[in-house]
């Protein structure tokens, strides 16, 4: 009866930051926070981040997936893009996300892979996705947790949740991007003077007066409001931990060089080329915010689940294409949903490509990441969770072997996420729920 | 400001609290207490101090309040309602700010916090006093407008494009306008004119920009003008703007689906289910010889069972707006063949979007979803099953009242209900 009033902007609003009634205590905030996240590999001297890529409705098996398993696969008519950087890719495939009831068609498949368990209503997750479980373990010392941004223009593209309620907004203007990574608030790491900045001190003082109004709270919140106290003080954590991370002298970071601001921006917009134009600018804001060490997750979305990409001239955006194109019968396959995954595939080698330019240390800034790439389903056409592909970018401070394409053979998609949080250090047994629950590491990319 | 500092260059503990003092009440719609002022300006007067700089001080206050919670969070503080032993209302601050929010899509104003002050709100005579200073307010549009903005769901238009090779006279200041005419003759029709609501869907009363007329095919005037459609035009009510039209269209079509899906939805509060995960779409493919329009391609949904059941739940009114392209431009064929508007609306027949429009606008859930919408924006969620007396009897008020929208919103303020929260039984328990 109600559901369209669900997606109601003020009852977003009031969701968010309504009140109710009105008598179970705070927690203790506190204890949720573990300020001292040290989450690198101590013998690694530059550390290792985590970034994911995501791209919207899937690819179609037969010009995708590569022939060839291991080292020597050779590219497909859909995979040709990433010829540039195959050798610091790998290709996973045949891989399957459980629905485990409920079928939201372009959410449950990148869902399960980014946070383990298949959502039981639509545009909510059950669980954070699995950048925030990592930031919260290796994002605590940065001036960033994490940050995300689309290529899409649009806001609402969500790919990461801070927990069940609580999405990340992503970045969607590459103008406004530049001015919070290098902005009036940046410090540069290359600097050759420091000097606390006292409005900052001051600032940062005038913090814990609302602290005491959080205890002045304190038995007045009703247990719903609970979660959204919890996640408005992690917030306030992450303001402090930004001004505590300005008021102290930063490691110089040779890769650390911004580009100057943009002067203009591509006009809002889902057009195919608008797309890759503002993925590059975001693209290279990012390989930048992790190069000057203000973020260690990092989230990029170049088009959304049911990506709604266009293509000039042609009436039917991305996902409307792959329901409703026929198949042509001298190719196989549907023509204009492939040109669709050829875009997405050669904006993903873009993303790679851009960490590889940065020289850090003996190496590249792709060498100490581990990028993992997903999206919704497999064959849009008809939703599929079977036949999923995925990608791995990044050697990950050496822990990570590339260049390969695995055949997963109709494995957990969730046994590709649990690697990645593993290989980031992660200690759990296992990972995920219900039939996506796994503790299986996809050996053949560990070195 | 309300005071001058001594010297720009220091602290001032007085002004610096006045201040402080006077913006706080309003930025946390209640005065502050002494320890909470106090801390604010314990902050201004170090960080003046510290940074010489008496404006600076402030600006760090300021901040520091603007980011506390009591400003970020609609805290709904609840007391024992006296007039219904056993229950709970809002307080007067808490329905204050409500009614403000309701009404005003604003804070309340220090009329509305004196009246919280000194408990006229919480007597019958001071709400109906406050309430009537509010829908006479000139801010009422302002509130007004974000309601109707976020009725018919139009942040869609901030991430609206359309395909430029398609469309070029859809340009992004017609995306704009479109939405501001639409807002601009609801306001115009409801708040300014106080007309009946069902007529917004048969007015041929509007106003148009420069951009708009480009697609409308009309004389572009200088800047907005009021605009009526002439009686043998095809436009007529609100679904035929360009704004419905174009924001409930592909990219680079017209689509009678979401045309359809958004006026049940939007406006007659009948949720649409979702297609099935599986379904092959293919049946719709085109280009086909023999599917030229709109109604060739959606009629093959109607074939198959599976997708029969929601699609005559969209398509047949959908239809109805099959003149009007992906960006809201009249047509009369499609691939050189004649377009058939004709369609029904829940067994009301009609020949064209003229009759599309009368049928909505006679249609009961239309006033319905109306009231519905309004009274749950005003509380701030979902309605309940056991809201459904109250809103029988502002469906009545509403009609009584004839459909003004003035008439309806004093209705839902005034309502027990309005200012009243329900506890849960445990919450309840351990209040006590």
């Amino acid at each position: 009866m109600t559901s369209s009033v669900t997606f109601n902007r003020r009852s977003a609003l009031k969701g968010l930051l309504g009140g109710g009634a009105i008598t179970v205590g705070l927690p203790l905030l506190d204890a949720d926070l573990n300020g001292n996240g040290t989450a690198f590999a101590d013998e690694s001297p530059l550390p290792v981040r985590f970034g994911t890529w995501f791209w919207g409705c899937g690819m179609t098996k037969k010009i995708f997936v590569p022939a060839q398993t291991g080292k020597n696969y050779e590219l497909t008519e859909e995979l040709e893009a990433i010829k540039n950087v195959k050798q610091h890719i790998n290709v996973h495939t045949n891989l399957t996300a459980y629905r485990d009831g409920t079928f939201f068609c372009h959410y449950t498949g990148w869902v399960v892979f980014r946070t383990g368990s298949a959502p039981v209503v639509g545009n909510l997750p059950l669980y954070e996705s699995l950048d925030t479980t990592l930031a919260n373990r290796i994002g605590r010392t940065t001036r960033f947790k994490s940050l995300t941004a689309t290529a899409t223009g649009d806001i609402r593209n969500i790919i990461s949740y801070e927990n069940a309620t609580t999405p990340n907004p992503p970045e969607f203007s590459p103008m406004a991007f530049y001015t919070r990574l290098f902005g009036p608030d940046f410090q540069d790491p290359n600097a050759a003077e420091f000097k606390p900045n006292p409005r900052i001190m001051m600032r940062k003082s005038a913090l814990s007066a609302v602290t005491d109004q959080i205890k002045a709270l304190n038995g007045k919140v009703g247990a719903e409001d609970k979660a959204r106290l919890d996640q408005y003080f992690t917030g306030l954590r992450h303001l402090e931990q930004q001004f505590d991370h300005q008021l102290t002298k930063p490691e110089p970071r040779a890769a650390c060089k911004p580009a100057k601001a943009f002067k203009d921006e591509p006009a809002p917009g889902t057009d195919s080329q608008l797309i890759a134009a503002r993925h590059k600018m975001m693209t290279d804001l990012m390989v930048m915010a992790v190069a000057c060490d203000q973020t260690r997750v990092f989230n990029m979305t170049m088009s959304k689940s049911d990506s709604n990409t266009t293509k000039q001239g042609y009436e039917k955006p991305h996902h409307t294409c792959t329901h409703e194109e026929s198949i042509d019968e001298k190719l196989g396959y549907q023509p204009n949903a492939s040109w669709f995954t050829k875009r997405s595939m050669e904006n993903w080698a873009y993303f790679v490509e851009a960490f590889s330019k940065i020289k850090e240390g003996d190496g590249t800034l792709l060498d100490n990441v581990l990028i993992m790439a997903n999206t919704d389903v497999s064959y849009a056409r008809v939703h599929s969770l079977e036949e999923m592909p995925a990608f791995t970018a990044g050697r990950a401070g050496g822990k990570v072997k590339t260049g390969l394409h695995i055949d997963h053979k109709g494995g957990q998609g969730t046994a590709l996420s649990y690697t990645c949080l593993k290989v980031m250090g992660l200690d759990v047994e296992s990972w995920g729920t219900k039939s996506n629950q796994t503790n299986k590491e996809v050996g053949e990319i560990l070195a | 400001m309300p005071c001058k500092p001594a010297s720009d260059t220091a602290a001032d503990r007085a002004c610096a609290a006045a201040f402080l003092k006077e913006k706080g009440r309003l930025l946390n719609r209640r005065p502050l207490t002494d320890t909470e002022l106090n801390a604010f300006v314990d902050q201004a007067v170090n960080s003046a101090d510290g940074l010489k700089d008496f404006y600076a001080g402030l600006s760090i206050a300021l901040e520091a309040m603007l980011v506390s919670p009591n400003v970020l969070f609609v805290t709904e503080m609840s007391e024992p309602d006296p007039a219904s032993p056993g229950k709970q209302r809002l307080d007067a601050y808490a329905l204050a700010t409500r009614l403000s929010l309701f009404l005003w899509n604003a804070v309340p104003d220090d009329g509305l916090l004196k009246a919280a002050e000194n408990g006229e709100l919480h007597t019958e005579k001071g709400l109906v006093r406050q309430v009537d200073r509010m829908l006479a307010s000139v801010r009422l549009e302002t509130g007004m407008r974000a309601f109707f903005d976020d009725m018919f769901g139009f942040d869609d238009f901030n991430a609206l494009s359309k395909d430029a090779t398609v469309y070029p006279k859809f340009t992004g200041q017609a995306m704009a306008d479109a939405r501001e005419e639409t807002i601009r003759t609801v306001i115009d029709h409801l708040v300014t004119q106080k007309k009946d609501y069902r007529d917004l869907y048969t007015t041929r009363s509007t106003f148009i920009s420069p951009a708009l007329a480009v697609i409308y095919g009309l004389t572009a005037p200088p800047s907005w003008t009021r605009y009526e459609f002439p009686a043998d035009s095809p436009r007529a009510g609100i679904l035929t703007h360009i704004s419905f039209l174009a924001v409930h269209s592909h990219p680079g079509r017209s689509s009678a689906t979401l045309r359809g899906k958004a006026l049940r939805e939007l406006l007659l509060c009948q949720p649409v289910p979702r297609p099935p995960a599986n379904v092959d779409f293919s049946a719709v493919e085109n280009p086909k010889a023999n599917l030229r329009t709109a109604r060739d391609r959606v009629s093959a949904h109607l074939e198959n069972p599976v997708c029969a059941g929601c699609h005559k739940i969209t398509d047949p009114m959908g239809l109805a707006l099959e003149n009007f392209d992906g960006s809201g431009r009249y047509r009369e064929t499609e691939r050189g063949s004649p377009i058939d508007a004709s369609g029904s609306l829940d067994g009301k027949a009609f020949t064209n979007v003229i009759g599309l429009g009368q049928a909505l606008h006679d249609h009961p859930a239309l006033t319905s979803c109306l009231v519905k919408r309004a009274y749950s924006y005003g509380t701030g969620g979902p309605t309940e099953p056991s809201d459904r007396p109250l809103l029988a009897y502002l469906d009545t008020r509403f009609a009584d009242e004839g459909y003004r929208l003035a008439g309806l919103l004093r209705a839902i303020a005034l309502s027990h209900s309005f200012s009243q929260v329900s506890v849960p039984a445990a919450d309840a328990a351990r209040a006590n």
